[in-house]
């Protein structure tokens, strides 16, 4: 069966870790380029051999910091995907890239190994919030980055990082416009969270420094879809904003029930064998990940069939971050399930009354307001089994 | 062979807490042989980890010395343990009567406190012979002449031969000794007449059975006897009969005026009721002994298990507990916000503490107590009396003519300078002014209070109010008609059962605020407004609305963070469970619990 299938390369080393990132991400004195290189290869022949009819649509160089490995890696991944599989005519090549010099000065080799677009950290376009969010470079540096890639690549993105201590609505308004003066294409705008596990999660308990409140944080968001929309770039994900028709490919393999191979340490997948959904993740410790490749040929540690109830939920959840909403008859083609029986009728007419949700024939989508609250509006929406509510019923 | 009466002694020690009653039991066990030097750790007849820990006596318990006096004639002594608090009143009334004298032992560092106060009563009560024992003579802060004063002016004892003593140094327990023998009247008994024996105290011995603390009377206990319970009119044989030295030692009998054990293969102890008459089956005595009353729990409280599972392990460690504590009384209940648990009474707070902090401790159990109340006598309109020991089974008003609640009397004795804010307190939950009298710089106040004022939390203020200085007793005192009603806590209009109080109106708007208000602060924002209320019947009076949720989306969802999310998904599912919905909004059970918790503070 000839499917299209992503490909998720994960690059697990940075120059230094930002305190905000909670991602498999590791700093190292020293990396064997060489051994790294083959691993990949290698992982990427077990794939081959394991998923040989694919039609190949997107592959992804994500990280850590992935415009720090060498080009000829890049390369050698690029060849060995187009040796191991058919790709599409208009297959999308994407590496994730920091903007410091160094990497900006490997951009045209990175263009000439087959990249043809990337998604660069710009994260701020304010040098004091640079240094807060522990980066290497300077607005000055993000700037020629965001130059330089709309020169050399077919396509080119940067994330934004808002909603961040003590900035305000009107400052956040000036710098998302100065970064639309640079970009009509993609835009990848996230509100910053503070994550377990990372120095600012630490800070953050001690006071260090304070978020914006749920209210703020939340006018934030709105501003945010105003100015997007009327500057040609609407969300078409949770926090993703592109010009018709530049939407990341490879993204929306994530989002659409798509099959993604993962590929490096910690990397996740999702892959379909005879007719069975299966969720695969790679050994997360780069040096163990590393090992496992070259004894065995791949760095997998679980392949875990999916049941239609999961498919079903993995797809609803993703599927309205999506701006186009789900088609509830697809969606339950795709996973099995019976969508009646998952989810809560009522429910999804309360939303629609809360002016959360808009729903027509088959399609479910949220609103604006309705992918504010979109952490609590699933499971309110999904159909619960009470029935065990009342514990045991061994009364005495 | 038994003791003649005239060369035994049977006494108690009363005390306040912490006065070093048990120090100075362990002393005269030490000094009469009982126990070697090596064998004594402190506090020997504090069986129970916790009774050695917080130095309260929860169990009666009797050692038999023997002292050669210095008229050269061996006596047999007997000591009795008693716990020594008003939650268990009633045993400390039995083990008192099973003596004819108490030390009174006063801390001389302390002075006179309030539940030294209840037990002197007790003990003059039973006609005891009392002598006054002032303690803790070595430390600094002994003020041996101020403390005999106050037990002049305040119990009205004559304390002009008081004993200065020291039970830690083993200062003056010779002479001590000596006045037990001197000043103590023997016990009173016919060897010949029917058996009669109190039933002093029992409990559950994982292998002898039931272990049964008598005082004879009259006549004899042996081996192989059959005797009869006359109360409960249990027959039974017994197997052992024995003494503590505190050492099991066994007889083969126990006499007239003597003290001792038996068992009788009992499993059950609620079959061995404290206060009861034991004679011989088959020639019984005429008349049971006097003042036999079946325990009475006035404190209630529910337990419900934090975690569900935890439910049978919970039934199964309330009906251990029971087995050595036959006032402990529970029975299931199922509330629809905390789930399956159990209604339990207990004597009083300390009881109710005790048996909380052993489920927790011996059987590892995590448990939500809901806020303590008290036995409630609703009158219908009909004319009927039903006592209500839960305020979700209070009828609907419109069948209620009054209620009528318990009050208690209390004692309190407190240093001057805390006496304002104590008065207050007083005041605020209800109080009448019986008494206010003064002993030098203290004074002691007795109060008239409603019972289910003081289950809320009073004995803490009154200790943070004091500054732990105070000391507070009390005996119930009557019934009394009041202005009492049911509150409820309402959940977007939906009562929440596991809050439901029965309050005073006077004082209802105070708590339901204070309850709605923390709840606001408990309960986590929804997808819809949330409304607490607290309401009398249709009457809200209090009220608090926590805000819909605004914004919570998560806003990176890429490869990895499916499987995280999903797996979060499925948990929110399950935690459903756990919810209870009141109207379009789901709340955790833990903010139920946290709610009940901060009742402790």
């Amino acid at each position: 069966m000839t499917r299209t299938t992503a490909i998720y390369i994960h690059w697990p080393f940075c120059a230094s870790k930002c305190p905000y990132c909670d991602f498999n991400a590791h700093v190292r004195e020293r990396i064997d380029e060489d051994s790294w290189k083959n691993a990949y290869l290698a992982a990427l022949s077990h794939y081959a051999e394991m998923l040989p009819e694919r039609i190949i649509s997107s592959v992804f160089f994500g990280g850590g910091t992935p415009s720090l490995m060498p080009p000829a890696t890049v390369q050698a991944i690029v060849d060995s995907i187009q040796k191991h599989w058919r790709i599409t005519n208009d297959i999308e090549i994407t590496l994730e890239a920091n903007p410091t010099s160094v990497e900006r000065e490997k951009f045209l080799a990175f263009k000439e190994a087959g990249i043809n677009k990337v998604s660069l950290g710009i994260q701020s376009l304010n040098d004091d919030d640079l240094q807060f969010l522990g980066r290497k470079h300077s607005v000055r540096d993000a700037l020629t980055a965001i130059e330089t890639a709309a020169n050399v690549f077919e396509r080119a993105s940067f994330d934004l990082i808002y909603a961040r201590p003590n900035q305000t609505l009107k400052n956040w308004q000036e710098e998302l416009e100065k970064a639309l003066d640079y970009t009509a294409r993609h835009l990848s705008l996230y509100q910053l969270t503070v994550e377990r596990n990372t120095p600012f999660h630490v800070d953050h308990a001690q006071g260090k420094f304070s978020m914006p409140d749920e209210e703020l944080a939340a006018d934030f968001y709105i501003l945010t879809q105003e100015i997007m929309t009327s500057r040609g770039l609407p969300a078409y994900e949770v926090s993703n904003h592109a010009a018709p028709g530049e939407e990341s490919r490879h993204n929306m393999a994530y989002w659409t029930g798509g099959d993604y191979i993962g590929i490096g340490p910690g990397a996740h997948g999702r892959i379909t064998l005879d007719s069975t959904k299966y969720a695969t993740r790679d050994h997360a410790a780069p040096e163990i990940w590393l090992e496992r490749v070259q004894t065995s040929g791949y760095g997998r540690t679980l392949l875990d069939p999916l049941s239609p109830e999961d498919r079903f939920l993995e797809g609803f959840m993703t599927g309205l971050r999506l701006r186009k909403g789900i088609s509830l008859s697809e969606l339950e083609r795709r996973s099995g399930a019976d969508w009646a029986a998952l989810l809560d009728q009522d429910k999804i007419n309360i939303a629609q009354k809360e002016g959360w949700a808009e729903r027509s024939e088959n399609t479910l989508r949220l609103t604006t307001e309705g992918i504010l609250r979109m952490n609590a509006l699933i499971p309110y929406l999904l159909r619960d089994d009470r029935s065990d509510r009342d514990g045991p019923h061994t009364a005495a | 062979m038994t003791h003649p009466l005239a060369h035994i002694r049977n006494f108690a020690i009363i005390a306040h807490i912490d006065h070093g009653k048990s120090t100075l039991a362990d002393r005269l066990i030490q000094t009469c042989g009982g126990l070697e030097a090596r064998e004594m750790k402190a506090q020997v007849l504090d069986n129970m980890e916790l009774e050695r820990e917080r130095g309260i006596t929860i169990k009666a318990q009797t050692v038999r010395l023997s002292y050669k006096a210095r008229d050269g004639i061996d006596y047999q002594l007997n000591l009795m343990d008693t716990p020594g608090h008003v939650d268990f009143a009633y045993e400390v009334s039995r083990s008192l009567a099973s003596c004819e004298g108490s030390l009174l032992v006063v801390d001389s560092t302390q002075g006179v406190e309030a539940q030294t106060l209840a037990n002197v009563y007790q003990a003059i009560e039973n006609s005891h012979e009392i002598i006054p024992v002032i303690n803790k003579i070595d430390l600094p802060a002994a003020d041996v002449e101020k403390v005999r004063q106050e037990i002049e002016d305040v119990i009205g004892l004559d304390a002009s031969d008081a004993v200065p003593v020291s039970g830690k140094s083993g200062i003056g327990i010779d002479g001590l000794l000596e006045a037990i023998v001197t000043r103590l009247p023997a016990p009173k008994g016919e060897p010949d007449a029917p058996t009669k024996a109190l039933l002093v105290d029992s409990w559950y011995d994982a292998y002898l059975g039931v272990v049964i603390l008598v005082r004879v009377i009259d006549g004899t206990l042996k081996k192989g006897q059959k005797i009869k319970f006359m109360n409960t009119g249990a027959v039974r044989e017994i197997d052992r009969v024995g003494m503590f030295t505190p050492k099991h030692v066994l007889l083969n009998e126990l006499g007239p005026g003597e003290m001792g054990f038996i068992t009788a293969a009992i499993k059950d102890i609620a079959d061995t009721k404290v206060g009861d008459t034991i004679t011989d089956a088959k020639k019984p005595c005429a008349e049971p002994l006097k003042g036999f009353k079946p325990s009475v729990p006035m404190v209630f409280c529910s337990l419900f298990p934090v975690d569900m599972g935890d439910y049978m392990k919970l039934k199964e460690s309330l009906g251990k507990l029971r087995l050595n504590d036959a006032s402990l009384h529970f029975e299931a209940e199922s509330s629809q916000a905390l789930g399956m648990g159990f209604r339990c009474g207990f004597l009083g707070l300390l009881h109710m503490e005790i048996i909380q902090e052993r489920l927790d401790r011996e059987f590892d159990l995590d448990l939500i107590p809901t806020a303590p109340s008290v036995v409630y006598r609703v009158y219908s309109t009909k004319g009927v009396m039903t006592e209500i020991y839960n305020p979700v089974d209070l009828p609907d008003p419109v069948y209620i003519d009054y209620i009528e609640e318990p009050w208690i009397k209390a004692t309190i004795m407190t240093p001057e300078e805390y006496l304002g804010g104590l008065l207050q307190l007083c005041q605020e939950r209800r109080g009448e002014q019986v008494n206010l009298t003064w002993a030098g710089n203290r004074a002691m106040l007795v109060y008239r209070l409603p019972l289910n004022e003081v289950v809320f939390d009073f004995y803490d203020r009154l200790k943070s109010i004091s500054r732990g200085y105070a000391s507070f007793d009390y005996e119930l005192d009557s019934y009394a008609k009041n202005d009492l009603v049911k509150m409820q806590i309402l959940v977007n209009g939906e009562g929440v059962d596991a809050l439901a109080m029965i309050v005073h109106r006077s004082q209802a708007e105070y708590r339901g605020r204070m309850l709605c208000e923390r709840l606001k602060d408990l309960i986590p924002r929804q997808m819809f407004k949330i409304a607490v209320q607290a309401a009398i019947g249709g009457k809200v009076i209090a009220r608090e609305s926590i805000s819909a949720m605004r914004k919570d989306v998560t806003a990176k969802c890429y490869g990895g963070d499916i499987t995280r999310k999903k797996k979060l998904l499925e948990k929110q599912k399950k935690g459903k469970a756990k919810m209870r919905q009141y109207g379009n909004v789901d709340i955790p059970q833990s903010a139920f619990i946290a709610a009940l918790k901060m009742g402790d503070e």
